[in-house]
């Protein structure tokens, strides 16, 4: 036996390899492209290649005419397959305004990939070759791709709804009070941010593939999606299908930072189009097309205004910022800015705050959740904010935090917006973060290399953030009009073997689950980890789950194994002191073995226990047989993850580079489960923020076109951009879960965006520069440089 | 993206290759594909025939020839990056293409590849035109030498008609000094702007991404000749070039990148 949770020696806080890696690392796991079923046809989807326009005409006869086709079809052809419309689940006011949305647009496109006909064929490639038959004729409205200026509704994305904005969400507990703490103020910032648009960019394209079944009517979808079980049900809502006669499977997911947290066209054409030909059908995202067609992350101008007194410490927050939805509100589109909403002041204390969200249609592919959503938003406003509140009162970065920090007496935290922060010591984060950088030292080489006139510029960025993840408690969530609940289930199951399997309805993509959910049974079970099997995805085998994301799925679905774990060593004590003849209290646990204190060699194994619950022969009066237990957790909070971020650049004057010198995290996420996935999870997520920093955004011209939908012009960065980061830990166990965890999926994204962007402007600060917008790119920077010498 | 429909052959010897290639007017040669293949996958090119030379082995080689080092079309980046022989006589060739892309391409990527496809962005090109190489093709009229200066003709045009084949290029020795600037922002992408500077008696530069396909500075080198100061002769790098503007970088900070990026390695060169 290896692995085994020994009394004392828990696998609990170990770095335990992933069970996951072995496969992926072969090339052994299925993705949906890989499935391989015969009689398959493949669909290719037309896009627009306008961004606004009235469809006059489409021509498909030569389209139909190509080899290997078997149907052409339009908007009009497919409406008697859809219920409804396309599912928006977080209306998140009373008169938001949502127009019906549909797999294939009908009369108007109202952006560059939206679907405006689909091509059944045998292969892939004969739909794609036959697509390019289709004829399309547009005529082209002026698109809206401006927020500020779609928000003056010149021109119209949704002509019926005679406005761009979909609704204002506002959340300012006492406007009189806000006034007031800004007139009174001696020190005002008023910044305006530009989040530029994100593609997510998984590594895993989306993929879906529907089969019918032969009879019963039944329909098995395959989809590379991190919400098999929330797919489901909007699935089976949209087409008519009974929830019961649809399985979903989210097969090996390679990736989906929030792209496939949604309902897409796709997935129910593939259903529609597998029930109308009776066979099954695919589509697989080519990675040009994703760009278009899978939701985009950010976009938003933000303007954010801070008041302090005359030592810096804030007295207000006040926010107000245009949200770009995009063309259409898919799944959570409308909701993504109220997940920072209550966070704009960060991790420092305020009575007053002010927050105000406009959500705008543009001529664009619709945004939605990406890794983060919201919170590095607000996050990176705040951040930069401080900054900028520094340089107006004087004061170095680190101290306008120091004086503003939420102090550890001050928690469970009520925050000016509402929340309650579960725990922290936040100054202790601080401090060991800026010891261990060498804080002090560094100012002083940076002063050094200003005072010795060298155009290579030293900056140090600062980020402290504070996230709410752990979505969430059903009834917050019903209070935000969103449409579903925040619970997590669970079922463990000890076989007649003890071999034990646990069933989450969490849906891994790439975060590790089926490592993390065995070392939590393991070490409560005492039973070697390789005997516990973590069944996920698969909607048969997993009916209930809410699945996977705002890093939810160890502080809620991971308590919900820890809670079926609990109740499974309840019954199976129950069951041995019955079959010891001892009462409970005399029962120890150990190892996987209950033992009569004080009587060595009265024992009794998990494994026995099992069998016996199985054979049923000789249990208590009143127990059911078979070793099993479920349960459903809803959270009471959400938990509060927070870290120090820091970030050293070296800025070249002459051409604008940006070379990032040493990247430093203190982050604080709980207690740990597995160090080694929080360290992975870190990792990816400072590069995720970093990007956005440096390297990504999804561009458009004036006409709406998307200019770099391709990987060799949408700059993700890799490895070879990186330093190696410098990880370290607080550890302040949240008391909202038993397990005293709080998330880290998305904790370094939320954080490295305003690190790196603070740093960049720290550098050139003395040049006059206050502000650059991302990506910072070279020229950017340049520019920034020489406006700001030239003024 | 899926390509446009294709036959595909492969190539036993280079005869044979010349045949195949004559077989089809929209036929197009394959080696590392790296540059091919991106294209055919956006449906930019469609060629209805790939002639893969993949497998033409004796086409691949550095030889010491004198004066000169010959390299095989064939020879894959990452053998020009680790070859001794290179890193001993002609170390800026070993550098550059240690930067092409990432290990991966490098792995398939060829030396014939980039220079026949003959992309104003790509490093070896700029690198070989600064180092006054010539390229060897064959084709049914038989052997030619092409000097580099005249070989780079536009965008993703060369001096090759469709029915020849490059199977060599010469490098002369003799280079005392070089740089090599590469301005990108990712590594494994294309430069922004990249220099290369040759000291081989007089001094060279040429550029990468400055123009349609690889461009030697006049300017500076002009200027170099008359006695200007590495400071003056970097001023005048872009002169009579207009660089493309993209979202990397506008055609004015193309300009100044390559101001300050020859002035750097002019000052690596003395």
């Amino acid at each position: 036996m290896t692995q085994v949770a020994e009394q004392g020696t828990s696998v609990i806080g170990k770095k335990v390899l992933r069970r996951e890696d072995p496969a992926l690392l072969a090339g052994e796991s299925k993705f949906v492209a890989d499935l391989d079923v015969p009689g398959a046809l493949n669909i290719f989807v037309l896009r627009s290649t306008a961004a606004n326009a009235r469809i006059k005409a489409i021509d498909t006869t030569a389209a139909k005419e190509s080899k290997g086709v078997v149907a052409v079809y339009v908007a009009a052809d497919l409406e008697s397959e859809w219920a409804g419309p396309m599912p928006c689940a977080w209306p998140v006011t009373a008169d938001m305004k949502n127009p019906p949305h549909y797999p294939l647009a009908k009369d108007t496109v109202r952006y560059v990939g939206d679907a405006v006909a689909v091509v059944v064929a045998e292969g892939a490639e004969e739909a794609a070759d036959a697509a390019a038959l289709i004829e399309v004729t547009y005529e082209e409205l002026p698109a809206v791709v401006d927020l500020e200026e779609a928000a003056k509704d010149t021109h119209l994305v949704h002509e019926s709804l005679g406005t761009n904005t979909s609704y204002v969400w506002e959340l300012n507990p006492n406007p009189e009070a806000l006034e007031r703490a800004f007139s009174s103020a001696k020190y005002v910032v008023s910044e305006r941010y530009i989040q530029q648009r994100l593609i997510p960019a998984a590594m895993e394209p989306r993929g879906v593939l529907a089969i019918p079944s032969p009879i019963g009517g039944d329909y098995t979808l395959y989809s590379a999606t991190q919400v098999p079980h929330i797919l489901k049900v909007m699935a089976a809502l949209t087409l008519g299908i009974a929830e019961t006669k649809l399985r979903v499977i989210a097969p090996s997911v390679g990736g989906g930072f929030g792209s496939k947290l949604n309902v897409y066209a796709e997935e129910l054409l593939c259903l529609a189009l597998s029930r109308r030909h009776r066979r099954p059908v695919r589509w697989v995202e080519e990675r040009s097309e994703g760009g278009q067609a899978t939701i985009h992350g950010r976009g938003q101008v933000q303007n954010i205004e801070l008041a302090a007194d005359e030592n810096g410490k804030l007295l207000g927050v006040r926010v107000s910022l245009i949200a770009d939805m995009g063309a259409y509100l898919q799944l959570v589109t409308p909701g993504v800015p109220l997940l920072g909403a209550f966070l704009y002041h960060g991790v420092y204390h305020v009575e007053n705050y002010g927050f105000k969200a406009v959500g705008v249609f543009t001529n664009k592919t619709p945004t939605d959740a990406y890794r983060g959503a919201g919170r590095p938003e607000a996050t990176y406003a705040i951040e930069r904010a401080m900054d900028a509140l520094a340089r107006k009162v004087g004061v170095d970065p680190a101290e306008i935090r120091r004086r503003n920090l939420i102090q550890p007496e001050q928690f469970p935290y009520n925050s000016p917006a509402g929340l309650v922060f579960d725990s922290g010591d936040y100054p202790a984060n601080f401090k060991v973060a800026l010891d261990r950088l060498g804080y002090s030292k560094l100012r002083e080489e940076q002063a050094q290399r200003r005072a010795s006139g060298s155009r290579r510029h030293l900056g140090i960025g600062i980020s402290f953030f504070v996230e709410m993840c752990g979505l969430a408690p059903s009834r917050v969530l019903a209070s935000l009009n969103y449409s579903a609940g925040g619970w997590e289930s669970a079922t463990v199951r000890v076989l007649p073997t003890s071999k034990v399997q646990v069933v989450t309805g969490t849906a891994p993509h790439g975060q590790g689950h089926e490592t993390s959910w065995a070392m939590i049974v393991a070490d409560k079970l005492g039973v070697p980890l390789e005997d516990i099997e973590v069944l996920h995805s698969d909607t048969a085998i997993a009916p209930h789950g809410m699945d996977t994301y705002g890093s939810r799925s160890l502080s809620v679905g991971g308590t919900a194994v820890h809670l079926a774990t609990e109740r499974v060593l309840d019954k199976a004590r129950k069951l041995a002191a019955h079959q010891l003849e001892v009462s409970e209290e005399d029962l120890e646990y150990s190892s996987g073995v209950f033992s009569v204190k004080g009587v060595p060699g009265k024992v009794m194994p998990l494994a026995g226990v099992a069998f016996e619950a199985f054979t049923a022969h000789n249990l208590p009066d009143g127990m059911e047989p078979n070793l099993e237990a479920s349960v459903s957790w809803d959270p009471p909070n959400f938990t509060f993850p927070y870290g120090t971020h820091l970030a050293v650049v070296e800025v070249d004057e002459e051409t604008g580079k940006v070379e990032l010198l040493r990247y430093l995290s203190i982050d604080d996420c709980g207690n740990q489960i597995n160090p080694l996935i929080v360290e992975g999870q870190i990792h990816g997520g400072i590069v995720q923020g970093i990007a956005q920093a440096l390297y990504e955004e999804a561009v458009y011209d004036r006409d709406g076109n998307l200019l770099n939908p391709s990987l060799a012009d949408y700059l993700v960065p890799s490895a070879a951009e990186m330093p190696s980061f410098e990880l370290g830990q607080t550890v302040t166990p949240s008391p909202t879960n038993p397990l005293g965890v709080k998330g880290i999926g998305e904790a370094g994204t939320i954080a490295s965006t305003p690190a790196i962007m603070n740093a960049i402007v720290d550098a050139l600060s003395h040049l006059g520069v206050t502000n650059i917008e991302m990506p910072a790119s070279p020229e950017r920077v340049w520019r920034a440089i020489q406006d700001a010498v030239a003024s | 993206m899926y390509p446009s429909k294709f036959d595909y052959v492969r190539a036993l010897s280079v005869d044979d290759a010349l045949e195949k290639i004559a077989s089809d007017e929209e036929a197009k040669f394959i080696a590392g594909g790296h540059s091919l293949v991106p294209l055919m996958k956006f449906r930019l090119a469609t060629p209805s025939l790939l002639v893969d030379i993949g497998g033409l082995h004796d086409l691949s080689y550095i030889k010491d020839e004198g004066d000169h080092l010959a390299i095989g079309a064939l020879t894959r980046h990452t053998e020009v990056e680790h070859s001794q022989l290179l890193q001993a006589e002609l170390p800026m060739l070993s550098y550059v293409a240690s930067l092409v892309g990432d290990p991966q391409v490098r792995h398939r990527g060829t030396i014939g590849g980039s220079v026949a496809h003959g992309d104003g962005a790509s490093d070896l090109p700029a690198a070989l035109l600064a180092l006054d190489a010539s390229m060897i093709a064959v084709g049914p009229s038989g052997r030619r030498e092409i000097p580099a200066k005249e070989f780079f003709k536009g965008f993703l045009e060369t001096a090759l008609s469709p029915d020849e084949l490059l199977v060599e290029i010469k490098v002369p020795k003799g280079v005392s000094s070089w740089s090599y600037k590469k301005f990108n922002r990712r590594a494994q992408d294309w430069a922004i702007v990249g220099v290369a500077a040759v000291k081989n008696g007089s001094t060279k530069v040429a550029f990468v991404n400055m123009g349609s396909s690889p461009l030697r500075s006049t300017g500076c080198e002009d200027a170099l000749r008359s006695g200007a100061t590495i400071e003056e002769a970097a001023e005048r790098a872009a002169e009579g070039i207009e660089p493309p503007s993209d979202l990397n970088a506008s055609s004015e900070f193309r300009v100044h990148l390559a101001k300050v990026l020859t002035r750097r390695a002019l000052e690596e060169l003395s």
